[in-house]
């Protein structure tokens, strides 16, 4: 455990040295301020539900740049020869690289509390939904984490790392967009794999475990499948 | 724990089809230094990430400190201290914050970390740049801080790669001091191209190519397979003919061949004559010039390095098995 947060603290400061937690927060700011002041007071109601779609969706285009570099820049650079050979597993550093992304998601989280807090301040916000929302958020964020990070781990070129983990986090989001064309049973099938669809529900208030253990699950995945990445490379 | 610190057996990677390295077997003790050399791309690398245990060989296996690197990895990364190739650091972290990170990771933690990232400080002379940023310091500097890393744990085993690569001399000077002084008590393992620094610093050298071991010895006993010392005169011309100069050095009784440079300068000769057997024939050569009336410019003893070995068993020559 210690091996982890070691590796993870490291993760979460080294994000503050350089440019792409800065230029991926403002980015998240700058458009889902845009969004979200844009029809609040044409709704004039005193609800987040807007926030919490707008981010949901900014954030599936922007997390996997938080990502890209976690395992690629260190395979490029050489360093993760040197992180693997001291006393750690491949799967402390998976799990500890996947802790200093989350923790540096949720700080960018936490930047958008002044919404909710302003909201509340203009009229008689409903706090249920807006925890849920952000359970939703954290839930649905660590999901595609794990998945960019598992991006990561295939490839040495961030580029690389970054598009896979774009097309495979916008494909799990957009699965329940066109259920219309389909069969029911293929329908409800994509349906249910479908981020947007979990996440939507939490974010009107309701927690159902089933959500949670989905996101869960594909967090856990990808992690895993990340830690077979990193192992492989020992028998290659 | 054993006096082998090092117990590598039958030690074979394969890249593919292409074998890197082939049925490798070594062992080497407590307060060895030993140098591993080859040409680029004879395998040196790879034995090193094998023992480090970034890498698992396709066939054989090792044992560090004990432990071996299949069964027990975590112990043998434990007792290592490893430099990689090229010194990869996070060039984003300042050098207190990167070697902090170093020995937290190596298990230290409260004032003995701090203890020992005071003295690995000092052992590598960081001092002036420890508040800087990896990414602004010179080469010399990342290369000492790699060196501060391996040795934060105070491992027994030391594993460098080319750690004197790209120095200069004053700097390669004082990490070859350094790398000296942590052999005493410690195993040391470097690999390099450099055959000076190899008879510099190390009390054994292991020669490598194409994958297989060559040689095993002390740079002296390699130096004397690698054949007879050869002295090299510098003279004034002085209107003398080259065959004048060359009948002056055959009377020289243990000669056994004697012939002229072409590389000499303007006004000047330069003979080089090879004894019969291993003799010092530097006050011959000089009784000999005096007394054919020769001005002796320079005299050089040649021959004692590695390098007449090296290409020996490098180039294919491979017959001369240790």
């Amino acid at each position: 455990m210690r091996h982890i947060l070691t590796i993870g603290g490291r993760q979460f400061r080294s994000y503050f040295n350089g440019p792409v937690a800065y230029i991926v927060s403002c980015i998240v700011m700058l458009t889902l301020g845009f969004f979200f002041w844009k029809t609040f007071f044409l709704f004039g109601r005193a609800s987040c539900r807007e926030m919490f779609s707008w981010l949901g969706l900014i954030l599936v285009f922007a997390l996997p740049a938080l990502t890209m570099g976690l395992l690629a820049e260190e395979k490029r650079t050489g360093t993760i020869e040197f992180l693997i050979t001291m006393p750690v597993t491949e799967a402390q550093v998976i799990v500890g690289k996947f802790f200093g992304v989350l923790g540096l998601y949720a700080v960018l989280l936490v930047l958008t509390l002044p919404y909710p807090i302003s909201v509340s301040t203009l009229g008689n916000l409903d706090w249920g939904p807006v925890w849920g929302g952000y359970l939703g958020l954290f839930l649905q964020g660590s999901a595609i984490l794990a998945i960019g990070l598992m991006a990561s781990s295939w490839t040495s070129n961030q580029l690389i790392a970054l598009f896979v983990g774009l097309t495979l986090s916008v494909f799990f989001w957009m699965l329940d967009k066109f259920l219309a064309l389909l069969p029911t049973n293929a329908a409800s099938t994509l349906q249910w794999l479908s981020f947007d669809y979990h996440f939507q529900s939490m974010a009107r208030g309701v927690i159902d475990l089933r959500d949670v253990l989905f996101f869960f699950s594909v967090t856990v995945f990808a992690l895993a499948v990340a830690f077979r990445a990193l192992e492989s490379r020992r028998w290659s | 724990m054993t006096d082998v610190m090092i117990d590598a057996r039958d030690l074979t990677k394969h890249y593919g089809t292409v074998a890197a390295l082939k049925n490798a077997s070594f062992q080497v003790k407590r307060g060895e230094v030993v140098g591993f050399l080859g040409p680029n791309g004879a395998g040196k690398t790879t034995t090193m990430k094998i023992l480090t245990c970034f890498i698992a060989p396709s066939g054989g296996t090792a044992r560090v400190g004990g432990a071996d690197i299949f069964e027990d990895s975590i112990a043998v990364r434990e007792v290592i201290g490893y430099l990689p190739e090229n010194t990869p650091l996070y060039t984003e972290m300042l050098v207190f914050e990167y070697l902090e990170f170093v020995g937290k990771m190596r298990g230290l933690s409260g004032s003995a970390l701090q203890t020992r990232l005071r003295t690995v400080v000092e052992e590598t002379s960081l001092g002036e740049v420890i508040g800087k940023s990896i990414a602004e310091i010179s080469k010399g500097f990342r290369q000492r801080v790699g060196l501060a890393q391996a040795l934060i744990h105070e491992p027994p085993v030391l594993i460098l790669d080319e750690p004197l690569s790209g120095l200069d001399p004053n700097q390669a000077a004082e990490i070859r001091e350094l790398i000296r002084e942590i052999g005493r008590e410690r195993t040391v393992i470097l690999s390099t191209h450099n055959l000076a620094e190899v008879q510099m610093t190390c009390g054994r050298v292991l020669i490598i190519s194409q994958g297989q071991l060559v040689a095993d010895d002390t740079p002296e006993e390699l130096a004397a397979r690698a054949g007879k010392p050869r002295f090299v005169a510098t003279l004034k011309q002085n209107g003398h003919s080259a065959s004048d100069i060359r009948e002056a050095f055959s009377a020289i009784g243990d000669a056994q061949t004697v012939k002229e440079q072409a590389s000499a300068a303007a006004g000047e000769l330069i003979v080089e004559v090879v004894p019969k057997g291993n003799e010092d024939l530097r006050a011959e050569i000089f009784q000999a010039a005096v007394s054919a009336n020769l001005v002796l410019l320079g005299l050089e003893r040649h021959g004692e390095n590695l390098e007449d070995i090296f290409r020996q068993l490098t180039m294919g020559k491979t017959g001369a098995s240790s």
